[in-house]
């Protein structure tokens, strides 16, 4: 137990020391010096609620992804079926209670239109899943069901982009380091250090920005739409500008449902002035796809009225009086400059897949943060001074071998903590205080038994062996328990809670070695030399 | 150099001699913490029940005008605010429900916290507004759920493991032993009505591994002591156990406690809450890892040579065998 050759020793001094010194620029920072740029630099992230800034947790609305999943799927289903050859007739069709339903208007067709809208319920992924089933009732009606598999990969692929969109428009307000990622299922988890005001945030992530133009019905009659009659094949879509004539004083406007193109793909959108009226707009420009369909709507439509609808509401209906071909538009609704400015970002960032609210929302200020910082520093130097002074008049030089081992546990957390990149946390200097104050448990544990083992007759190398091996089992029970509970923390808890149990867990690790492993060490190393004959423990 | 010594070496305290008052007080403190919790409930913070937590420090005062504060923000129409100090007594956290159907709609909460912490700058020249939190109401359920499910399975695993290491009495001994700090735990912050949040559930978690520290120490003991002394009467052998540990289990609990203390009296303001559960905790478990943990062994009916592994009848015929056939 306490033979260690040179090779040993040597292997756990450098580990020891390269960890130890990871820690070291951590440090320097905490006293403002500069720390010099040709020096590898692993620092400690401060979390939120030390360095100051807010954190929103989104939520994605699931339900909308699958409506909007079947919203698509009749479009492309009837598009099959009408470019079919022949052209495959279909009435009576539904989209309530999250499926699909048609029926064929000819029996004979069924298996062309089968093999037509096939290819559309395969799965995206390589695994040959379906994405829909297909059923046929009555010889003709044909029912499409989505699967749950297709759902889930729809609404991860909605997530993803979402993510992509809401770092895109974070990036666009000019913030420093935001972290944005996806947790769990349907939420994106957002943190912006030093951003103190979230509501400039809020604001534009609380904007799904889905554009879209749709036809006009023109013939839809304004006292009906008023009742909530809706022509067949129409929507209605809320249009607050009563002024527009054309509205007939009702706040709805009745559009093609189908037909219209979505404003998805632009290559740039930016906020101009009107050159007639001077009013604030949005320019957009397509990219060649959305350009060339643009220029086919606006083209086979000319004369007609077309509404600007951005999530949901409509923004504008001007007419059209000649085609636009040349890929850009102008988007009017009543914006000033600031609200075009930040339609516009979030055009230029590509609308989000599906809406998102805050249903989690913290802020913090700065000066919190620091005074938090230092209070914590202090705490943990004065309780760290007395503690080493309570050790060193119950164990004597056990004592101080149990201290030096507590200034390496502390240099190792912190270099790990570096090194790892991970955050720390205002509960996390808790853990640090905490861990400081258990990882002595150790050598006491070890110090206690020895002292027993001299009480029992043992002598002194006997003794100290005894101590080392007899105390093991205990403290590796206890680490394991403690491990338990950490890592459970870890798994459970949000942001400063994990940041705690984190500095538990990589405590427990360096505590183990620093106060059992180097301690023995260093108290082989005195026994041979000094060979005492008696123990003052 | 003189040692110090908190405990003289050959202690010999019948602490089982004291196993039924104990018990007894132990119960009743259970009950009057059940009983407190029916009757005062926690205080739950927003991380739990949802809501708007603001939290203020008016610099230039040493205590901070609560009730001129809850009038300024109660004459903005949102209701009335639960206003509490923590930390310091210039310190407070305003806490206000989330409108009613704010969950389904969040533009009834937005701006309410702009608007209160406006009027808050506006009124108090002095107000320093430290951060803010809202939480959703479901959110707030979630964060509930999994705080209670983290605890409960840790207690589990915890078990489980003691089970695995030593032998199920041990195991349910702990379990007891647990319960009671969590539950005792708990009680104190329904009798104090300090808030109640996901930081306290990270406390609780932490002093969970921690108090089943002391008592596996213990519990390595007596099974140490078991095997060494056969046939000393258990009382005799719990009372040996936790007498050898005792001066181990004192020490250990005071290094937590000197870190403990400095952190709450000097530590930051924001865990004053988080610390004090930690602290009174530890209190807690070292009083039933000395007065609990031994003597629950002796009720579950562990006897000296209960681990002792019984001769099976082919083991003995064999045993008799042998020493027949030795025999001349």
């Amino acid at each position: 137990m306490l033979e260690f050759p040179t090779w040993k020793k040597l292997w756990y001094w450098g580990l020891t020391l390269v960890i130890a010194l990871c820690a070291v620029p951590s440090l320097v920072s905490l006293t403002n010096a500069r720390w010099p740029a040709f020096l590898p630099e692993p620092k400690i992230n401060l979390g939120l609620d030390l360095a100051g800034g807010s954190r929103l947790l989104l939520e994605a609305n699931r339900q909308q992804v699958v409506q909007q999943r079947l919203e698509g799927m009749e479009e492309s289903v009837r598009t099959r079926l009408r470019q079919a050859s022949p052209t495959i007739a279909i009435g009576d069709f539904s989209s309530t209670g999250g499926q699909l339903a048609f029926t064929v208007r000819d029996p004979s067709q069924v298996d062309a239109a089968r093999e037509a809208i096939l290819p559309l319920t395969s799965g995206a992924g390589l695994t040959g899943q379906r994405d829909w089933d297909i059923t046929v009732q009555d010889g003709t009606r044909f029912i499409l069901v989505p699967t749950q598999a297709g759902i889930d990969l729809a609404i991860s692929n909605a997530m993803e982009t979402a993510v992509e969109v809401v770092r895109k428009r974070i990036d666009a307000l000019g913030t420093k380091e935001p972290d944005i990622r996806r947790l769990g299922g349907t939420r994106i988890d957002v943190q912006v250090p030093g951003l103190q005001d979230p509501q400039a945030l809020k604001n534009l992530l609380g904007q799904t920005a889905k554009l879209e133009f749709k036809l006009v019905d023109e013939t839809a009659v304004p006292s009906d739409l008023a009742k909530g009659m809706v022509p067949p094949g129409d929507e209605l879509v809320p249009y607050a500008d009563a002024n527009d004539p054309a509205a007939g004083g009702v706040p709805v406007l009745a559009v093609k449902r189908l037909g219209g193109i979505k404003g998805d793909e632009l290559t740039d959108a930016k906020q101009a002035f009107d050159s007639k009226t001077n009013a604030a707009v949005v320019s957009i420009t397509f990219n060649q796809q959305g350009g060339e369909k643009f220029a086919k709507l606006t083209s086979e439509n000319v004369g007609k009225r077309f509404a600007i609808i951005l999530d949901g509401k409509v923004l504008s209906a001007p007419a059209m009086h000649e085609a636009i071909l040349g890929g850009s538009a102008q988007i009017s609704g009543s914006f000033n400059v600031q609200s075009a400015t930040q339609l516009a970002i979030a055009l230029r960032s590509g609308a989000l897949p599906v809406d998102l609210t805050v249903v989690e929302e913290r802020t913090v200020g700065p000066d919190l943060g620091a005074d938090s910082i230092q209070k914590g520093v202090v705490a943990m130097g004065v309780g760290t001074v007395l503690l080493m002074l309570f050790i060193f008049l119950t164990y004597g030089r056990f004592g101080a071998y149990a201290n030096l081992a507590l200034v390496f546990n502390v240099l190792m957390i912190l270099g790990v903590m570096a090194v790892l990149g991970t955050t720390l946390t205002l509960p996390g200097i808790a853990g640090f205080v905490l861990t400081i104050g258990a990882a002595v448990d150790a050598n006491v544990l070890i110090n206690e038994r020895i002292r027993e083992e001299r009480h029992r007759g043992r002598r002194v190398v006997q003794a100290v062996e005894l101590g080392y091996k007899e105390a093991s089992r205990a403290i590796f029970d206890a680490n394991i328990t403690n491990s338990i509970a950490a890592v459970l923390m870890f798994a459970f808890g949000s942001g400063p809670v994990r940041g705690f149990a984190v500095v538990l867990m990589i405590g427990i690790v360096t505590s183990v070695f620093t106060a059992v492993t180097m301690s023995r060490m260093w108290v082989a190393g005195w026994l041979r030399r000094a060979r005492p004959s008696d123990l003052n423990v | 150099m003189k040692l110090l010594k908190l405990i003289p070496d050959h202690t010999n305290i019948h602490f089982l001699r004291w196993q039924w008052p104990f018990f007894i007080t132990n119960l009743l403190a259970m009950a009057a913490s059940i009983v407190l919790l029916f009757t005062h409930g926690l205080n739950l913070g927003v991380d739990f029940v949802g809501g708007q937590m603001i939290r203020v420090t008016f610099e230039q005062s040493a205590t901070a005008p609560v009730g001129k504060l809850r009038d300024s923000v109660d004459a903005l129409g949102f209701g009335e605010p639960v206003i509490q100090t923590f930390g310091k007594p210039n310190e407070v956290s305003v806490r206000m429900k989330l409108p009613e159907g704010a969950d389904d709609n969040p533009k009834l909460a937005d701006g309410m916290a702009r608007k209160i912490t406006a009027k808050i700058r506006q009124d108090f020249a002095d107000a320093r507004v430290d951060g803010v939190d809202s939480v959703s109401g479901k959110v707030s359920g979630e964060l509930f759920h999994t705080g209670m499910l983290a605890l409960g399975l840790a207690m589990i695993c915890i078990s489980i493991y003691i089970w695995i290491r030593f032998e199920w009495q041990f195991a349910v001994g702990a379990l007891f032993a647990l319960v009671q700090d969590i539950l005792l735990t708990v009680g104190m912050f329904s009798l104090t009505q300090m808030e109640f949040d996901l930081n306290i559930v990270a406390a609780l978690l932490t002093l969970l591994g921690y108090s089943l520290n002391d008592k596996i120490v213990v519990y390595d003991r007596i099974r140490e002591n078991m095997k060494k002394h056969r046939r000393m009467p258990m009382n005799e052998l719990l009372d040996l156990s936790v007498n050898e540990t005792l001066s181990r289990t004192i020490a250990t609990s005071l290094s937590v406690l000197i870190m403990l203390v400095s952190l709450l009296f000097l530590g930051p303001d924001v865990i004053f809450g988080f610390t004090a559960a930690i602290t009174l905790g530890i209190f807690i478990g070292t009083y039933s890892s000395i007065f609990m943990s031994a003597p629950i062994l002796i009720w579950l009916g562990v006897k000296s040579d209960t681990f002792v592994k019984q001769e099976s009848e082919i083991d003995r015929q064999d045993r008799l065998a042998r020493e027949g056939g030795a025999r001349p």
